[in-house]
């Protein structure tokens, strides 16, 4: 049968293969190569080795942007997962409208970035507006604001899967554990968190590795403002290609270095998380 | 038990409470749409009265001024064709690799797994001139653009799927004289059918709200989708218009919320699906 198959490739293979290529793995190969050249379009290209991660490193904006997005990756993971999962834990209770709940906690989800940016920007300003100042005149303003922003964006998504992970635990584990005399906060920490550990592997790794990637609701909430002080790794990759030219080759370096940023902390995180799991 | 029903009842009333807050967003800018331009940044938290009401003129103005309905059709065009292409495309890849055994094929799977970590930063400088050199820049070229870039999430999730269905079913297909093409289109993909809606509802979701890609790859002077308008009414030159965009912005919201509604089940599944690809 394989063989049969084997003859179809050009068929079942190609399409994706060919668009794969084009999309993927040579814009990947030549970011790598350009990381290391200096270049405005690619055809000036030239070797210059390390120095484009050397200014890279010595950009104040850069090691700012990098501090501010680890600060708001951790802050937006606790604030996202313990909301998400206090709702989710809330909401499997036999409550009235927990349906209509679900629904109404998902929906940010589905709305883009830019989208959620301006929504935001709005409210934020209104609130801002009757004690004289704004979003863009602070730094931290628009961190909170960030804060905010993802977490009306994100706790429905981990609430869902939250809420598969707590229904998927037997009811017979819960009813021993009441047996046995386990209080309340007992069968939470003792019995329901080790076994949801798969699902909380997967919020952490997920509102982690987003927060690093935040690039759109960035864009659109404080497009850096005040002068790059709320400007987030992914943005200022961004403005480093298409603000500064002749440092196109530096912004590349700086997103080989947020690449591997963002591959690290996935790996990181996924071990530390898995050896907590408990084997069901 | 009667202490536990009123607990309840305090529940649903607490969440009642919060869901309110959580639409709260949404509808102050949706009847800051139907506010004078001038008023909209004064005083957004108070409802339209005779002075700031302006009925549908800030709809009409985005429509006519911003050509956001061109948009939307964009937006869905580029949408619906990339995630038909996507479906086809990598299923029958992911089909393939799954039961055709090598090296090449177990080194394309890794890749595609590996694209998964790699964020767009990592690529979007060398893809916009890519796309640049090939003339790619057009909703057309798009499609295939997404279909590189959004494979490999599709082609990990069908993988996932493929090696639960059991090889004797294709095999008796393929013994009763099915093509490899016929067994696929008339057997595996019935079979994969929830995968389908899974991996469908995934990838309408991140390119229908994608901002960054289509600006980069684009010929934005021609085509432009919802999130590109609305950057582009807001990052434009000369004056801001505050009533434009806060119709905009409910136009791209209700599209997203009847989607939403009518599919929710799906969404939700696909969802949970979507979530093991940690």
């Amino acid at each position: 049968m394989e063989k049969a198959i084997k003859r179809y490739f050009p068929i079942f293979l190609l399409p994706t293969l060919i668009a794969f290529t084009i999309g993927f793995i040579v814009p990947f190969i030549m970011g790598i190569w350009l990381s290391f050249c200096e270049f405005t379009t690619v055809t000036d290209a030239t070797f210059v080795g390390l120095s484009n991660y050397i200014k890279a490193f010595q950009d104040p904006v850069f090691l700012h942007s990098f501090w501010y997005t680890a600060l708001f990756a951790v802050v937006s993971l606790v604030v996202i997962n313990v909301i998400a999962f206090a709702i989710a834990l809330a909401l499997t209770q036999k409550l009235r409208g927990t349906n209509i709940f679900r629904t109404v906690f998902f929906m940010p989800n589905l709305i883009g970035g830019i989208v959620l940016g301006y929504i935001w920007q709005l409210i934020f300003n209104g609130l801002l507006a009757p004690f004289a100042t704004a979003l863009n005149l602070n730094e931290w303003y628009g961190f909170w604001g960030l804060i905010i922003l993802v977490a009306w964006q994100q706790i429905g998504y981990m609430m869902i899967i939250y809420i598969a992970g707590l229904q998927s635990i037997p009811g017979d584990v819960m009813e021993a554990a009441a047996i046995d005399g386990a209080s309340g906060p007992q069968r939470l920490f003792k019995v329901t968190i080790p076994m949801m550990m798969p699902s909380i592997t997967i919020c952490t790794f997920l509102s982690v590795v987003n927060g690093f990637k935040l690039f759109d609701q960035n864009l659109s909430l404080t497009a850096g403002e005040p002068s790059k002080m709320s400007e987030m790794l992914a943005l200022n990759i961004y403005n480093t290609f298409y603000g500064r030219t002749g440092w196109e080759g530096v912004g590349q370096a700086k997103a080989v270095v947020f690449f591997i940023l963002v591959v690290a902390i996935g790996l990181i995180q996924l071990k530390a998380t898995r050896s907590k799991e408990v084997q069901q | 038990m009667i202490r536990k029903k009123r607990l309840n009842r305090l529940g649903t009333g607490l969440f009642t409470f919060i869901s309110i807050f959580y639409v709260l967003p949404v509808v102050v800018v949706l009847f800051n749409s139907f506010k004078k331009k001038s008023y909209i940044n004064l005083e957004p938290f108070k409802l339209p009265n005779e002075t700031t009401f302006t009925g549908v003129d800030n709809y009409t103005t985005a429509i006519n001024q911003y050509d956001f309905l061109k948009a939307v059709g964009w937006t869905v065009f580029i949408t619906v064709g990339s995630v038909l292409v996507i479906l086809i495309c990598t299923s029958m890849c992911a089909w393939f690799i799954t039961r055709v055994k090598n090296r090449v094929t177990k080194g394309i799977y890794i890749l595609c797994v590996f694209s998964m970590v790699v964020p767009f930063q990592m690529v979007m400088f060398t893809l916009s001139l890519v796309t640049d050199r090939l003339g790619l820049g057009t909703p057309w070229g798009l499609i295939i653009i997404y279909l590189g870039f959004g494979a490999g999430l599709a082609v990990f999730m069908f993988c996932g799927f493929v090696k639960s269905i059991p090889i004797e079913i294709e095999e008796a297909a393929m013994i009763d004289g099915c093509s490899p093409i016929r067994t696929f289109f008339s057997v595996v993909l019935p079979i994969m059918k929830p995968t389908y809606i899974s991996v469908g509802i995934l990838e309408t979701m991140w390119i229908w709200n994608d901002f960054l890609l289509p600006y980069l790859t684009l010929d934005i002077k021609k085509y432009k989708t919802i999130s590109i308008v609305i950057q582009y009414m807001k990052g434009s030159y000369g004056r801001v218009d505050m009533g434009a965009i806060m119709a905009a912005l409910i136009m791209a919201v209700i599209p997203v919320v009847i989607f939403y509604l009518s599919c929710q089940k799906h969404i939700i599944k696909g969802v949970a699906a979507g979530a093991v690809k940690g």
